[in-house]
């Protein structure tokens, strides 16, 4: 048995519109008559609920037919209802407390969501977005199939999500990658190995913080030249990436080189002490950003990376959260494609349990926190289609939401806090002008008329 | 024969638990004894083979691959013959015993057959077994007129078969009220009327004395009120009791059933009983009872397989609720709970409809519900047990749940548990 795809509700999304009963009704009943929606949206002051099939994975209905007319699919995880069992007895409806299946007196039988076969009805006519067809299920089917290839027992601190984000690519990436993890967290959890074992299932290598893109680029063009397709593919730190590493990196994605570069940004040197770096925030304590009498952590804004990445026009440029896999994983797939034409680079915001002072269990709750105030923003580029953000945040939390989670921010200001809620809502409105429609079509256009001139 | 776990019996409560079992631990070994040599199945569908409607090859709940790739040691057949707790051994009908580690006693329960003068020399059916629906089934083809003794749920099924079918149909209910466990004197009324209005003769509160057979080679009933209705075929649907023969003299405490406490546990170390023969507690107060209906069954067989795998997730179990659900003539009656007898200060809200012919009576307390009846007009019963479970506050949003009971708890539902 595996996972398997639900629809999901975002009640807040919900506007009553009715529009996915209409469309269960048609689809299932053929009739107008919502009464007969195998989903129900309702409404109790102002807010909405939902009533529909759970598909539960141990599912009482099952179990309170006594004529066998009930079964979990295995393959679908739907649980089918077989007509031609069905005694009408209604004691399916006795065993469920989601009212998910229920009798529909016009059929003269119960009736159940089935998930019209894995494209539902309810879900494409739902304009808000409130519903959606969730196929999380995907990263635990397919991902889940595919070898681990770090070693197990990596040695991160308590709580640290890099070790969810190495397996998880490398896993993707798969068994022919050469990988190289400059200083940095990565290699400090082991990921180089001890005693001459490498703690990979691949060729792994420790370059300087210096000259991983370049060192890189030299093992895929090998590869490349011997007839190999060869991943060559970095897990790099914040600041082997944006400070100490940055010439060859820059060097490697002007020259388009065909590497899949992946920067685990945790916002500072956390591995050699929580240093500063470039892409530590504004008003961040670390050991060299210090508070006391007269210091109050960072004095100036990160710099941001993915965006100086997105000017070197790269094949793919994305950031991403563990706090938000499914996208994750999309992005990670694209980048795999792209680094096989030019340079892909993916940012992923690593929240660090000990640098940044958290309880260990909040690791995945600060990520989530962090795209839910806008501090951090998911988007993609590709040179073709521009940028596009792939988690919109309509109704951002406000950012204390998120800085108070932490112990790094605990000292700041009123004022502090204006500074960097100022900065994100700069930065987001950055990005979404930049994700516009606008650019792409100017450039169609542009190239319309060149052709009809 | 050596096992971890033998369960006896193979219906709801015993394969909820070897389900539950089976979730907290993938090898233990498991032996199933069964007194029926069919696959298993559920005698609530039984009617439904009587009347046609299921196809009696195709209501197994399991077949024997699902045994198999459960690692079940699946034997039926073979009734347990008797139990000796204390050296945790039970003796089959066979004569093999079984040296086991857990037991759970889920043999369900067998027709109870009422003293009539004169019953046991006339032919007359019972339903509780497949091969009983089958055998009535085909005894029931030009049956012109039919006798059912018992207004309970496979009396009043089996008399609605028999008049589809186009017999004159004569049911005789001790009670006076068809269906009274389930359903107060208004919904056994609006039941009743419409057995009568399909020609169903329905004898309340009356008793059968004598039986025998008549000139013509019928079976004749004489009863209490003094009518003496005549038929071809009699089915005794008086009732059942719970299936344990096997305890007498083990020393496991016995009431109606076998008694069990909130984990389903019986007095003896290592024996877990569950369904038709558990005497467990009530819901609504301090006894303990026989509860012997499906969704229960299957209730309490997970918590004894819980319990028996030693899983951490396992609770206690709440109490039994009476609730049913009952399909007559095209019409649909559901009850969940208790009609307020034995709380004075119950207050019940009463609807219904001539018209339509629509019941509804909701039963509270303390703003809580205590229980909700209804025909022909949908309740979510399962939505409506777990409101009574968790003794939900319906006090905010009283009004609304009087008015429309499935929307206000739908949404109280999707509020809190969803």
């Amino acid at each position: 048995m595996g996972a398997y795809s639900t629809i999901s509700f975002d009640a807040p999304k919900c506007d009553g519109c009715n529009d996915c009963m209409l469309a269960c009704a048609q689809a299932k009943s053929g009739t107008d008559e919502i009464a007969r929606s195998r989903i129900e949206v309702l409404k109790s002051n102002g807010s909405f609920e939902l009533a529909m099939c759970r598909q539960c994975g141990d599912p009482r209905c099952v179990q309170n037919c006594p004529a066998a007319a009930l079964e979990k699919n295995d393959a679908t995880g739907v649980i089918d209802w077989d007509e031609t069992k069905c005694v009408d007895c209604l004691l399916c409806t006795v065993g469920c407390t989601y009212a998910g299946i229920a009798y529909d007196r016009a059929a003269g039988h119960v009736t159940k969501c089935d998930l019209c076969d894995g494209d539902p009805a309810c879900v494409k006519a739902c304009k808000p977005g409130a519903l959606r067809y969730v196929t999380t299920a995907r990263i635990y089917n397919e991902v889940g199939q595919l070898e681990d290839l770090f070693a197990p027992g990596l040695s991160g601190c308590q709580g640290c999500n890099t070790e969810l984000l190495m397996r998880h690519t490398l896993r993707r990436v798969g068994p022919d990658t050469v990988l190289a993890t400059p200083p940095g967290c990565v290699p400090g959890m082991g990921s180089v190995g001890y005693n001459g074992q490498t703690g990979t299932k691949v060729p792994v290598f420790h370059p300087l913080l210096t000259n991983t893109a370049s060192m890189l680029a030299g093992v895929r063009r090998f590869y490349k030249r011997k007839g190999r397709d060869v991943t060559a593919m970095a897990l790099a730190g914040d600041g082997g990436t944006a400070d100490v590493g940055f010439q060859s990196l820059s060097g490697a994605a002007e020259r388009g080189e065909e590497i899949l570069y992946i920067t685990v940004d945790n916002e500072g040197y956390m591995n050699t002490g929580m240093q500063r770096s470039g892409c530590t925030p504004y008003g961040a304590w670390t050991s060299t950003t210090p508070v006391g009498e007269r210091g109050q952590g960072k004095t100036q804004d990160a710099k941001n990376m993915p965006l100086v990445m997105m000017m070197h026009n790269c094949a793919y440029v994305a950031t991403a959260s563990t706090g938000f896999m499914e996208d994750l994983y999309e992005k990670l797939d694209r980048a795999i494609a792209a680094s096989k034409r030019g340079f892909a680079y993916l940012h992923v915001y690593s929240p660090c349990t000990t640098g940044w002072r958290f309880p260990s269990q909040q690791n995945i709750e600060v990520a989530r926190k962090a795209v839910e105030t806008n501090f951090v923003v998911l988007w993609e580029f590709d040179p073709k289609n521009g940028v596009r953000l792939t988690r919109p945040v309509d109704h951002p939390l406000p950012l204390a939401e998120y800085v108070t989670m932490m112990g790094k921010f605990r000292h700041l200001s009123g004022e502090q806090l204006e500074h960097i809620q100022a900065s994100v809502d700069k930065h987001a409105a950055f990005i979404s002008r930049l994700a516009g429609e606008r650019d792409a079509q100017m450039i169609r256009h542009l190239a319309a008329n060149r052709t009809a001139a | 024969m050596q096992t971890r776990y033998l369960i006896a019996g193979s219906s709801h409560a015993a394969l909820s638990a070897l389900h539950a079992i089976r979730m907290a631990d993938a090898d233990g070994g498991v032996t199933l004894v069964t007194r029926d040599a069919r696959l298993p199945y559920s005698p609530t569908v039984l009617p439904y083979v009587v009347s046609g409607r299921s196809d009696p090859g195709r209501v197994f709940l399991r077949d024997e691959e699902y045994f198999r790739a459960h690692k079940v040691d699946y034997l039926p057949g073979v009734a347990l013959a008797a139990l000796r707790p204390q050296d945790q051994t039970a003796v089959l009908a066979d004569g093999r015993t079984v040296c086991y580690e857990k037991l759970l006693l889920a043999t369900g329960a067998t027709p109870v057959i009422p003293t009539v003068e004169g019953l046991s020399g006339v032919p007359y059916h019972v339903l509780r077994t497949l091969d009983d629906a089958v055998g009535l089934h085909q005894a029931m083809s030009g049956v012109r007129e039919a006798l059912v003794l018992g207004g309970g749920l496979i009396g009043m099924h089996a008399a609605e078969n028999l008049a589809r079918t186009g017999a004159k149909v004569t049911v005789i209910e001790a009670e006076a009220h068809v269906l009274s466990a389930y359903f107060d004197a208004d919904a056994s009324g609006i039941i009743e009327a419409a057995f009568s209005a399909n020609g169903v003769d329905l004898h309340l509160a009356s008793r059968a004395v004598s039986a025998s057979r008549d000139e013509r080679g019928r079976i004749r009933l004489t009863l209490g009120n003094g009518h003496s209705p005549a038929g071809d075929l009699l089915l005794v649907a008086t009732g059942v009791a719970p299936a344990i023969g096997y305890v007498n003299g083990c020393g496991i405490q016995c009431d109606q059933g076998i008694l069990v406490d909130e984990r389903m546990r019986t007095s003896a170390d290592d024996v877990w009983a569950a369904g038709d023969v558990a005497q467990a507690r009530d819901f609504f107060g301090n006894a303990r009872v026989l509860n012997g209906i499906l969704p229960d069954a299957v209730e309490q067989g997970r918590i004894a397989g819980m319990q028996m795998a030693g899983d951490q997730a396992a609770k206690d179990y709440a109490g039994g609720v009476p609730l049913n659900t009952y399909s007559f003539f095209g019409k649909q009656a559901l009850s969940v709970g208790t009609d307020g007898r034995g709380f004075a200060d119950a207050e019940v809200h009463k609807s219904f409809d001539p018209q339509t012919g629509r019941y509804l009576k909701i039963v509270m307390r303390e703003d809580r519900l205590l229980g909700i009846f209804s025909i022909d007009r949908w309740i979510d019963a399962g939505v409506m047990w777990e409101l009574i479970l968790r003794r939900t506050d319906l006090g905010p949003v009283k009004a609304q749940f009087l008015a429309d009971p499935q929307r206000a708890a739908r949404v109280l539902m999707s509020k809190t548990w969803r």
